[in-house]
């Protein structure tokens, strides 16, 4: 079991300088473009989700996996497309 | 990962998270930002495949009601959103993200210990990795509900949006977060009585929702760009934490990504107001400085006057800076700066925008506003480039924006906002301040610029103002 913990603090870890390694310098007009999209991707616990949800005995696992559902699509679909009508703006009048 | 997960899964989830990885990078860029948040968005999509391969079987109507549910919700918030209200739409999208990773976290307990109906640990069932980060992402997931929620309110204006500082917020806040630690471990490593653990799990929740109410309510408005950056690194541990309770790498890397572009960004906020977290976060800027008197009465002789005059001095002019700050977005002014700084071009003068990082009530809030109203980017000079510039400018506009062009941050030791840095606009040959009244900033202090001899107040609504001066300058101008 610690081996498993162990690797995912690993991965943890090295995600994390990842992440510091390619947002080194962002432009200001970037920074709640940048927020929105971050926040988007956080939705990933959608997986999570589904997994929780897909259970045939609805149970109060299956209510809490469907609200999971709806907060973590609500965040993807939300998060990208509001994130791509700032950046559409951004990179409209760029001529 | 899961013994069990088939090789394909596996290998979807890993692209997932390499394409993740581009679609962050191609973010920081402006010429890439588009495709990066398209990129990330396939990730998740081939992220969401891969669960659906690894499931196999299921229910669909939990599933893809829930999906269609929160789709179109999301994206009719997405599209009605206005620019003006995105601090507010960010503020409650990363509290989403938050509630569905702590729910993910609860679902799975829920499902492995306490549905079989069998008296056990939560540890035996789940291991110990799995059990305390279940805590840990019920704790953090709430927290970022809850806080987010309650940034929201003060952002919408549904909330006060000054801190509101109880006695002893920090005891109860500590305590708060020792219990639901406390709590937590009882319930994953001690408890094996499936009741006891299920009103445990509750009380952790009830207290972590009401940690992040107590973190975020002591903190006002103008420092809502660093806990709207906090936050939204807090939506990505839990998320990396949801990862670990399920064994699940995808979740593990693209929360850590998050996470750490949420440090970054708080980073950035807290240079720029020359301000350590813990202070942003402990402090209660603007309730506790009291001390100095702030109003009206404080001030000595102010020159005023109104939009002709402001009008003439840009006729005479070559070069015009506006400085935009929150008023500008509560006047929803932008665009009527827009068309202020359209005629000026037309006439020969030289247009930029000064944009201080923390102006407005999240990061980048400005240049989202002007954005909006079409002013082209180039034009939004930040802080260590306008500032050199700002010797030679002959007017600038300040639109709503206070602390973050008051002189005392350079010139008074005893400020409170000694050391932030600024934008220098004292140093132009002349400034308009439009302003509703002399009352103070956020931070709470008097504004010396506003008594400069160069400085010339105008008391007005910033729109109205603005309008005026399209009309006065028109005049002018023939």
């Amino acid at each position: 079991m610690t081996g498993v913990l162990l690797f995912g603090i690993y991965v943890f870890v090295l995600a994390i300088f990842v992440g510091f390694e390619i947002i080194t310098k962002i432009p200001p007009t970037l920074h709640t473009p940048l927020m929105s999209g971050a926040n988007a991707i956080s939705g990933i616990t959608i997986v999570g989700a589904l997994v929780a949800a897909r259970t045939t005995h609805p149970d109060v696992a299956t209510v809490l996996g469907f609200l999971a559902i709806v907060f973590a699509m609500i965040n993807v679909a939300g998060g990208f497309l509001v994130t791509d009508r700032m950046l559409k703006m951004f990179g409209g009048k760029k001529k | 990962m899961n013994e069990a997960a088939h090789p394909v899964v596996l290998v979807l989830y890993l692209l997932s998270a390499v394409l993740f990885i581009f679609g962050l990078k191609g973010l920081t860029r402006v010429r890439s930002a588009r495709r990066g948040n398209a990129v990330a968005a396939l990730a998740m999509l081939i992220a969401i495949v891969g669960t659906f391969v690894e499931m196999g079987t299921f229910d669909p109507w939990w599933i893809f009601g829930g999906l269609l549910v929160g789709g179109l919700v999301g994206s009719f918030a997405a599209v009605r959103v206005q620019m003006t209200a995105m601090p507010e739409m960010v503020a409650l999208l990363n509290g989403f993200g938050g509630a569905a990773s702590a729910l993910v976290a609860a679902s799975n307990l829920w499902l492995l210990v306490i549905q079989p109906g069998v008296p056990v640990r939560a540890f035996d069932v789940l291991g110990g990795s799995s059990a305390a980060t279940t805590v840990l992402s019920v704790l953090i997931g709430a927290l970022t509900f809850s806080g987010s929620v309650v940034a929201w309110g003060k952002l919408s204006g549904a909330l006060f949006d000054k801190p509101l500082l109880l006695p002893g917020r920090h005891v109860l806040n500590l305590l708060m977060l020792a219990g639901a630690l406390v709590l937590g471990g009882w319930a994953a490593f001690a408890a094996s009585d499936l009741g006891t653990i299920a009103i445990l799990v509750v009380v952790v929740i009830v207290l972590s929702l009401a940690l992040g109410v107590g973190l975020v309510i002591g903190i006002g408005g103008a420092d809502m760009p660093v806990v709207i950056s906090l936050l939204n690194s807090y939506s990505g541990i839990a998320a990396a934490m949801t990862g670990f309770v399920l064994s699940n790498n995808a979740l593990i890397i693209s929360g850590a990504l998050v996470g750490a572009s949420g440090l970054i960004l708080t980073r950035i906020m807290c240079v720029a107001m020359n301000r350590t977290l813990a202070n942003v976060l402990f402090g209660g800027f603007g309730a506790e400085v009291a001390g100095g008197p702030a109003g009206a009465d404080a001030y000595g002789p102010v020159r005023s006057g109104g939009a002709e005059e402001a009008a003439m001095l840009l006729e005479a002019g070559d070069s015009v800076v506006f400085v935009p700050g929150y008023g500008l977005a509560v006047a929803q002014a932008q665009h009527t700066v827009r068309e202020l700084a359209d005629l000026l071009e037309k006439h020969g003068k030289k247009v930029t925008y000064g944009i201080h990082p923390v102006a407005g009530r999240m990061p980048g809030h400005m240049n989202v506003l002007l954005a909006e109203a079409d002013v082209p980017y180039e034009q939004l000079l930040e802080m260590d480039v306008i500032n050199p510039e700002l010797k030679n400018t002959d007017v600038v506009i300040v639109v709503g924006a206070n602390d973050v062009v008051n002189p005392a941050a350079m010139k008074d030791k005893t400020s409170p906002i000694w050391g932030m840095p600024i934008l220098e606009v004292h140093h132009a040959h002349s400034v308009v301040v439009i302003k509703r009244s002399l009352s103070p900033g956020f931070a709470g202090i008097k504004n010396e610029l506003f008594e400069y001899p160069n400085t010339m107040m105008l008391f007005a609504d910033a729109k109205k103002a603005l309008q005026e001066m399209v009309r006065e300058y028109k005049v002018i101008m023939g």
